[in-house]
């Protein structure tokens, strides 16, 4: 007999934890990832969750919690990112191939020499694919705080920043500051691909970040409420996908149960598949649109 | 409601560019540039593509630093902070996707205090002042849709929305009409008329084709080989004075109240309607 919520669900401390956990990082994920698609820069985020890989499995080697592991190397990558100018140029694309190819490498031999000297085989798993219930408690408060000030920024900044992506120059003309909110923006991206990387790991941390926020983007044309519907889209999905990992514990006698990412990163895709099933009302708009542009071009 | 240029009417000149050069990686783009646009004055600046239009109008935004020459807003030296409030911009092109979750009327609202931190409560006052100004381009049927899904006349209309809202006392257009088809193209002239004629905004509208602006505008600056003459329209559109600017013979035909203006030697592809070649694309 299986129950949808099996017991000891809320009892036990690391689900609550990971509910806790999971919940920041879907709601600062989200917010951040609505921005990051609007500004497109899908790409910087993807860039960042490859160099936090290398900063994880650095902190597994050195025995620190991979947090600041992500954290320390997501912010550097984004500093240096910034400095040379990667999401502006795409001739740049190829050169920034090949430096997260390196940082990838690295990533290996950090995890590898790591598994021979503390035999922990797990760690390597938890640091490329995450799992929220084994996040230690410690680490909350610092999560929680971290994921505060990265909304904290974007809420500053959130006007300038759709400014910008209307145009840089035109933001540029009214006096912003367009190079400096930038790197702020970058920063804050750093942390959110941190915090996904914690809880469902690294290398599935951009699916957190651009998933429920492509999701929310087919579903709406206000730019808060498609934060909101982002922030809550991750929200369920993460909720959904602990209840699942929790309950898969006993879908098997083996008594082993499968990694809440899977769960999550499925959750995404389905609700991102559903949302190409309602359609909002563009139809008509984007029909004259293309229509304007057929005229324009044969024209 | 205030109204802040009525209190300055004393100053005649919103802009006055004196002997504006430009180099760029040791190019001469532009060389000692002069003009200026007084308050209601609809003023076309023409040239080729690739003449410096876009480099002059980033110079009057502060987003491009002169060589030599001075730019003067309301009588005074351009700040280098602080003159984005007297000066609103409609760049050449929008990088929005379809999918770009800002409809209309956000894009005209972020007009307001686009430029400030912290986000912006709804409110009644809000909501009235984007309604007026997109009734004022006559964008108010598509205020709730996505700016992405606009057409490109569209987008321009929603822009000068988002640029006038704060109420500048001067317009920079990079442009607007490319691109357009001539019933767009003339919705705007007239929206952007009246919007000099009634709240008395210098515009400054840059276009490689002349003869859409003519009905309206009032002067032109004509950009040519990085040089740029200015006056009333009739003084500068003439064969002496253009010729002079080129360098080499140039001549201007009038037909049936459009302008051609046809360089001596023969028009190159990509040449600007208008500033070389014969006649429009479009047969109109």
């Amino acid at each position: 007999m299986h129950y949808i919520f099996e017991p000891g669900l809320f009892s036990s401390g690391p689900v609550r934890t990971a509910v806790l956990v999971g919940t920041v990082v879907a709601v600062t994920s989200g917010v951040i990832g609505v921005l990051t698609v609007i500004r497109g820069q899908s790409f910087a985020g993807h860039s960042l969750a490859d160099v936090a890989t290398t900063g994880g499995a650095g902190a597994f080697l050195i025995g620190v919690n991979q947090f600041w592991g992500f954290l320390i190397a997501g912010v550097a990558g984004a500093a240096i990112m910034e400095l040379i100018g990667v999401q502006r140029r795409r001739g740049r694309d190829v050169a920034t191939g090949v430096v997260l190819g390196a940082a990838l490498g690295a990533a290996a031999l950090f995890l590898y020499l790591g598994t021979q000297t503390s035999s922990t085989t797990g760690a390597s798993f938890t640091i490329l694919f995450g799992s929220m219930f084994v996040i230690s408690p410690d680490t909350v408060p610092a999560l929680i705080a971290s994921g505060i000030v990265a909304l904290a920024v974007v809420a500053v900044l959130s006007r300038v920043l759709l400014l910008t992506s209307l145009g840089p120059d035109l933001a540029a003309a009214r006096g912003v500051p367009v190079r400096a909110v930038g790197i702020a923006y970058l920063m804050a991206l750093a942390v959110a691909v941190s915090l996904s990387a914690v809880a469902i790991g690294a290398v599935l941390s951009t699916a957190l970040l651009i998933g429920p926020a492509a999701t929310a983007l087919r579903v709406t044309k206000r730019p808060g409420l498609a934060m909101a519907a982002s922030a809550l889209t991750g929200t369920a999905a993460t909720w959904l996908g602990i209840l699942l990992a929790y309950d898969s514990f006993y879908w098997s006698s083996s008594g082993r149960g499968w990694p809440v990412s899977f769960f999550v990163v499925a959750l995404v895709l389905i609700a991102y598949l559903l949302s190409y099933a309602r359609r909002p009302s563009r139809g008509r708009r984007a029909g004259r649109a293309a229509e304007a542009r057929k005229v324009l071009v044969e024209g | 409601m205030t109204v802040p240029w009525k209190t300055e009417q004393a100053v005649q000149e919103l802009l006055r560019l004196e002997g504006i050069s430009v180099r760029l990686g040791g190019r001469e783009i532009l060389r000692d540039v002069s003009f200026t646009v007084g308050p209601g004055e609809f003023t076309g600046l023409i040239g080729p593509n690739g003449a410096g239009k876009t480099t002059l109008l980033r110079v009057i935004l502060g987003l491009q630093p002169p060589t030599a020459g001075r730019v003067l807003l309301n009588g005074r030296p351009r700040p280098r902070r602080g003159g984005e409030r007297l000066i609103g911009y409609v760049p050449q092109k929008l990088a929005i996707d379809p999918d770009m979750p800002l409809r209309a009327r956000d894009v005209v609202s972020l007009g307001i205090d686009g430029n400030r931190l912290g986000f912006p409560l709804p409110s009644a006052a809000r909501r009235e002042l984007v309604d007026e100004a997109l009734r004022a381009v006559e964008a108010e049927r598509y205020a709730d849709a996505r700016v992405g899904e606009l057409s490109g006349g569209e987008q321009q209309r929603v822009m000068i929305a988002h640029a006038v809202i704060a109420r500048p006392r001067l317009l920079l257009l990079d442009e607007p009409l490319a691109n357009l088809d001539l019933r767009s193209e003339q919705g705007i002239v007239a929206v952007l008329a009246r919007l000099a004629r009634e709240q008395r905004i210098g515009v400054l509208i840059s276009a490689h084709d002349m003869n859409p602006l003519m009905a309206e505008t009032s002067a032109v600056v004509y950009v040519a080989g990085g040089r740029a003459a200015a006056g009333r329209t009739g003084e500068v559109i003439r064969a002496d004075v253009l010729t002079a600017l080129y360098g080499s013979q140039v001549d201007v035909l009038r037909v049936q109240g459009r302008v051609i203006v046809v360089a001596g030697e023969a028009p190159q592809p990509g040449d600007p309607v208008g500033a070389g070649a014969v006649a429009r694309p479009d047969g109109s």
